[in-house]
Order: structure tokens, then sequence, then C-alpha cells
């Protein structure tokens, strides 16, 4: 069963500014213009981009954080658009999110036992004995173990935080979680236990992942599906292989050429990567033309629809994009690696 | 190929006071860094990479302090001088840039004002206007457009690519010998990463410098190093030119880093993750730091420590079982 766990329609996020003595509105930012996209049950969308293009901000409207200016949010097949009160924190259950920051986002007052146990009190789910079984058995899911329910946040490591940030997530059972780049403030190697935690939690619980992230690497890891965004809008969105093998939009072709990777010659060139314009000031028509080595008159002038998973008034006419990448680790080194990994089991 | 050197270290000890007697953060470090090459430093968090920056700019928090070890610099060992010879030469002939561009410029000033403070330090006599013209260079010099205008920026107005290159401006602003850039564009996007690596490549061309680089992305790793050393838990486990850790690597913990990071080109299920994690420097384990997460830990191993031995050319690995190959581990 493939279910349907959220869809947005035309999501649309306008924060105004506003001076003078009658606030009046100077200035206007489409943090988010009209994003649509769906995702399924036990499935993995991830939303890059650079800083500054809407990823955070489109998450925490489908999850109603923030209140959207315009758009449908389908959650569970009920429309939540434009729920409030009670019935609204009742949903909240079946949402949930995991922040970047291990070290900001758990009370430090707070013995993790506490932390996790709140949003069972929150959500009145069991008596005392079942919330303390609950998060003993939470502690377990994410490898940690029943005893440091006692500890404080600060005894732990960043990826043991991060485990706790995913077990609080965890705590009232939902069927979407929103990670907003759960592994980036993480090192490489706890990186990769988070992640694997990630993927074993999602199969068993067939949990939908909203992933956010800027490592791209990461994300072909953990996406099933990719959506790229451009201050604010949405200009590609396909299934991950497409999206690695056969990227059809020319910002899309910019993250993946960006990427560091080694070149024995060190003969790589210099990407001309350009600067992100201001999104107080977008620019007119496609937003990404100034950038664009492929821009035309008509991008000037015209934003491009989003037709069949690209933006792209010139989609059709690119030149093919070679997206071999040669890897960093040679084969010898990748057989060791291998039966370093056999070794261990 | 010795007087080349440009920094050599050797024996680098840096050592914080406990109750249980000192704790070495940074253990028995020697390292070598010829003119315009580049090394970069690997591990994770708590492996002692930092700290052996901050040792080399002798800029370890108190209490801690170098107890032992040379750190040569251009014929000078930097360990035993004054604080007034090192101000001299930090931040004039070695640049330093750090990882968090918000937090290392001061918020309250504009950017112009920080460049020629650092600028007037190293040079008194300067006019004012003087001083502005250079800052402005600096600032055309990392390719911020519109350089005279973006001096009278605060930090708050700049986006965090142009935050490091201001960082990056600052540091070379007095043509140092070495940057030390720590975790330089961690905090960034890929995109004004790849800006960022290419700017201190070219500068480097231009200049001559040698760059000590500090991160924990081997992609940055092989696109931007010459050289590279493995850390963990203060000594340096392994050490090697660029192409021979990505075709050769010895150190078992050095498989499990390459192991860990996910790959553009390739599909796995799971990544190979290191269990456990970098012990204090109050628990470290008894014989090798790293046998407690190793999988192929002898008896051996769990009593004594092992050297830095030489395999091949200008390839070091700390490893009992080095070569790999005597692990059963095909070549």
């Amino acid at each position: 069963m493939s279910a349907l766990v959220l869809e947005v329609e035309g999501l649309t996020k306008h924060f105004t500014r506003s001076s003078g003595v009658f606030r009046k509105t100077t200035s206007v930012v489409r943090a988010v213009d009209g994003v649509s996209f769906s995702l399924r049950r036990g499935e993995t969308l991830a939303l890059v981009g650079e800083s500054g293009c809407g990823k955070s901000t489109t998450a925490r409207l489908a999850l109603r954080l923030i209140e959207p200016t315009a758009g449908a949010i389908h959650f569970e097949g009920s429309d939540i658009s434009d729920l409030q009160g009670a019935p609204m924190r009742k949903l909240r259950r079946r949402m949930q999110i995991v922040f970047q920051d291990p070290f900001a986002s758990l009370n430090p007052r707070m013995r993790v036992g506490a932390i996790l146990e709140e949003p069972l009190i929150l959500h009145g789910l069991g008596d005392a004995a079942a919330r303390k079984a609950r998060v003993a058995e939470l502690l377990g899911l994410v490898g940690l173990s029943p005893l440091h329910a006692m500890r404080y946040p600060h005894e732990f490591s960043g990826g043991q935080r991060q485990r706790i940030g995913i077990a609080r997530a965890l705590a009232v059972e939902p069927s979407l979680v929103v990670l907003d780049e759960p592994v980036s403030a993480l090192d490489v190697s706890i990186q990769a236990q988070v992640v694997n935690l990630l993927k074993d939690i999602q199969a068993r619980m067939g949990l939908a992942y909203l992933f956010i992230a800027h490592d791209l690497a990461v994300v072909k890891h953990m996406a099933d599906h990719v959506a790229v965004m451009y201050l604010g809008r949405m200009v590609e969105i396909a299934p991950k292989d497409a999206l690695f093998a056969t990227p059809r939009h020319p910002y899309t072709r910019l993250l993946l050429s960006a990427i560091p990777r080694p070149d024995p010659q060190r003969a790589r060139e210099a990407v001309p990567v350009g600067e992100l314009p201001s999104p107080l000031f977008p620019p007119t028509g496609c937003h990404f033309h100034p950038r664009c080595p492929y821009a035309s008159e008509l991008c000037r002038v015209e934003a491009p629809a989003l037709v069949d998973g690209v933006a792209c008034h010139h989609a059709e006419e690119l030149p093919a994009f070679c997206a071999e990448v040669a890897s960093p680790v040679d084969p010898r080194a990748a057989k060791r690696i291998a039966l370093y990994a056999a070794k261990r089991g | 190929m010795a007087e080349a050197e440009l920094l050599s270290i050797t024996g680098l000890r840096t050592q914080f006071p406990s109750d249980s007697g000192p704790l070495s953060v940074v253990d028995g470090v020697s390292l070598n860094l010829a003119r315009g090459q580049t090394l970069a430093v690997v591990g994770e968090s708590g492996c002692g990479k930092s700290m052996l920056s901050l040792s080399i700019m002798r800029l370890v928090p108190r209490p801690g302090r170098i107890a032992e070890g040379q750190i040569r610099f251009d014929g000078v060992d930097l360990a035993s001088l004054s604080d007034r010879e090192m101000r001299a030469i930090r931040g004039n002939r070695i640049g330093m840039v750090f990882q968090e561009p918000m937090t290392s410029l001061n918020p309250s000033f504009t950017v112009g004002d920080q460049i020629t403070e650092a600028m007037r330090a190293h040079d008194k006599r300067a006019s004012k206007a003087a001083l502005v013209t250079r800052a402005v260079a600096a600032l055309d010099r990392v390719r911020i457009p519109s350089a005279a205008r973006r001096l009278d920026d605060y930090p708050h107005q700049m986006s965090g690519g142009m935050r490091q290159r201001v960082m990056i401006a600052m540091a070379l602003s007095c043509d140092p010998d070495l940057l030390i850039a720590d975790e330089p564009t961690t905090a960034l996007d890929v995109t004004v990463q790849a800006q960022i690596l290419d700017l201190i490549r070219a500068l480097q061309a231009e200049s001559g410098m040698a760059v000590l680089l500090v991160t924990h992305d081997l992609g940055v790793v092989a696109e931007a190093a010459d050289m590279v050393a493995v850390m963990y838990a203060g000594r340096v486990v392994e050490q090697a030119r660029v192409s021979d850790v990505f075709s050769d690597p010895q150190h078992p913990y050095t498989l499990g880093l390459l192991g860990s990071i996910p790959r553009l080109e390739e599909d796995r299920a799971r990544l190979l993750a290191i269990e456990g994690a970098v012990p204090p420097p109050s628990l470290l384990p008894q014989g090798c730091r790293f046998n407690p997460r190793c999988v192929f830990a002898s008896d051996l191993c769990r009593v004594q420590q092992p050297m830095l031995r030489e395999l091949g050319a200008g390839h070091g690995v700390a490893c009992h079982h080095a070569p790999v190959e005597n692990l059963g581990v095909a070549a």
C-alpha cells in the first residue's frame, strides 16, 4: 500500500516587511512560491537548494508551523489547510520534526527521560508506567540504553543527541517526519550511523520523510525523490536516480557540478557558480536567468511553469550533461573497505 | 627536499591539566609542509585537529599549553617564541580562517573597520587612506563584487559565503606564507564551497603560500590537498600523499572514514559507520587508541601503542598490522 501521507499544492508564503507610521507594506519576500509535491508512506522526498531557497520554510508550512499565504495541504487524506485549535493539535501527533542542531534543540535542564516523555504527556498517551516503558523502548530503538534516561543532554555527544532528537520525534508514532538537515552538524562517521538509523527506522515503521539537506551525496543515499528549489520556487522534481543521472534544470546541473570531487590532474575548471540574488529583489522572469548559461530573452521576462518535473523554458534543448562522477576511492581501496565491512559483519 | 619545508612540526604535545594529571590533546605529532603545498588534516571531532592548528598559531586556550616539541616555521621554532615575537608572525606571516564566519567577525563594526584594524596591527605607520585602499584591494582579490562599497557593510548584511571571503581576505591581507584554514567551507552551500576552494587554490598558485587545511570532508580533501594526515585521539595514524590515501589506504581508521562517506557514484544499502566515538583524552584506552573501535584489533593492539612507520615513500602508518595485506585484506 502506498498511501499518500502528504500532498501540498500551490503552497505559497509571502513575508511582508512594513515601515512608516501606518505600517504600510513596503516589500514582500516570496519565500515559497507555488510549491507542489506529494509524499507516500515509506518514502523520502528530499528538498535541496542553497541557503535561503525556502526549503525549511516549505517544510514548516507543510506542518502548519507557519501559516501559508496560499495553497492547500492534504495530510493523510484530509484537507488541513484551515484546520485550527484542538483538531490540529491532535493531528500534530502524526507529524514530527527533527532539527539540525542537536545542541540547541534539547532543553539542557531536562533529563533525557523527561524530554522523551513530554510529547507523550502532551498528547495524553498512556499512564506513568506505560510512558516509562515507552521511553525505554524509544531509547533502545535509536541505539541508546534505557539507563540514559537519567542523564542530561550535555552528557551526550552530537551523534547521541541527534539520536535523542529522533527518539523524541518518534515518541508519538508519527507517519510523517520532517528531517531538517539532521546530519549536517555531525562528523562523517557519526553521520553514517545516524543515516543508517534513519533508514532502518523508516523501513521498520513505514515513515514518510521530508528530508531537507544540502549535501547531495547524503541526499542520494537517503531519498527516493528529490525536489530542487531556487528562490522559493521548485525548479525540478524527479526520482532520485533520474535526477542524478540526467539532471534537466541548469540549476540542478550547477549544484551537481559544484560538488568537490577529486581530479588526478587537478584540472577541474573553476565552476562559475555566480551569486544567489537577494530574495527581496528576485530577478524577473525565471529567477535563475542571471546565473544561467542558457538564458534567453524569454527567460528574462517569463517565469517558466513546472512541466513534467522541470521548470525551464529550454529544458528540451539543453546539451547532454555528463554526470559521470569519478570516484575519489580507487577500486583497490574500495575492495579493502568492502573487506573491512565484511569483517565487521 | 628538506630545505623546501616551510613548516616542520616534530613531536608536538599539547596538554591540558586535570585532576588526574596532564591530558594530551595533541600527542606526539610530527608533520611537514612545503611552500605551495596543501596539507589536509582529517579526523572526527575530538581527534585533536583543531588543537593542532591552534598550537601552531600559539592560540591554545588556557590552561592548555604546548608541553613538548618543536614547530619550526621558516627556520624559527614558534614554540619557543615570546608572546610578543609570536604576535608579529601571527596574522602577518601565518593567516588563519575559522569555520564560522559569523562568530569570527565582530557584529558591531563594519567589515572595512575590521580589515583595516588587522592591517594596522602589523603596520602602525600606514595612513588611514592607504589602509582603506589596501582593504579594497584585499576584497577585490577574493572576488567580492563592488569591494569599495562593501567596506561599509556590517557582517550581518553579508551572506555566509561573503563573510567567509572577508575572513579569507583578512587572513591574506598581509601575504602570509602559511594559511591555516580550519573547516573553511563546512558551514557553506556546495556552490559557495566550490568558489572558496577555487579561490584558495588560485591565490595559492599566485603567491606560493602553503595551506594547512583542517577538514572532515574527504571530498574537499580529495580535491584540494596534496598531502593528508589522518588524526585519531591526538595522534597521526596515517600520513600520505592524497592519491595514496584514496588508492592505498592502510590504517583501519582511514578505511572506516572512507567507508562512511556517502558517495555519489555508488549505491549502497548501508553506510559503513565506525561504531562508537573518539574517546576523550581522559579515557584513552590501553594500547592502540583505535583498538576498541577496530575490527582487526588483536591482543597486541590492546597493550602496545603502535608507532608511525614508513611503508613507502612519504606514506606512514601507525598500525601493528600494517601493511593491510597482513590482515588477509587483499591488496
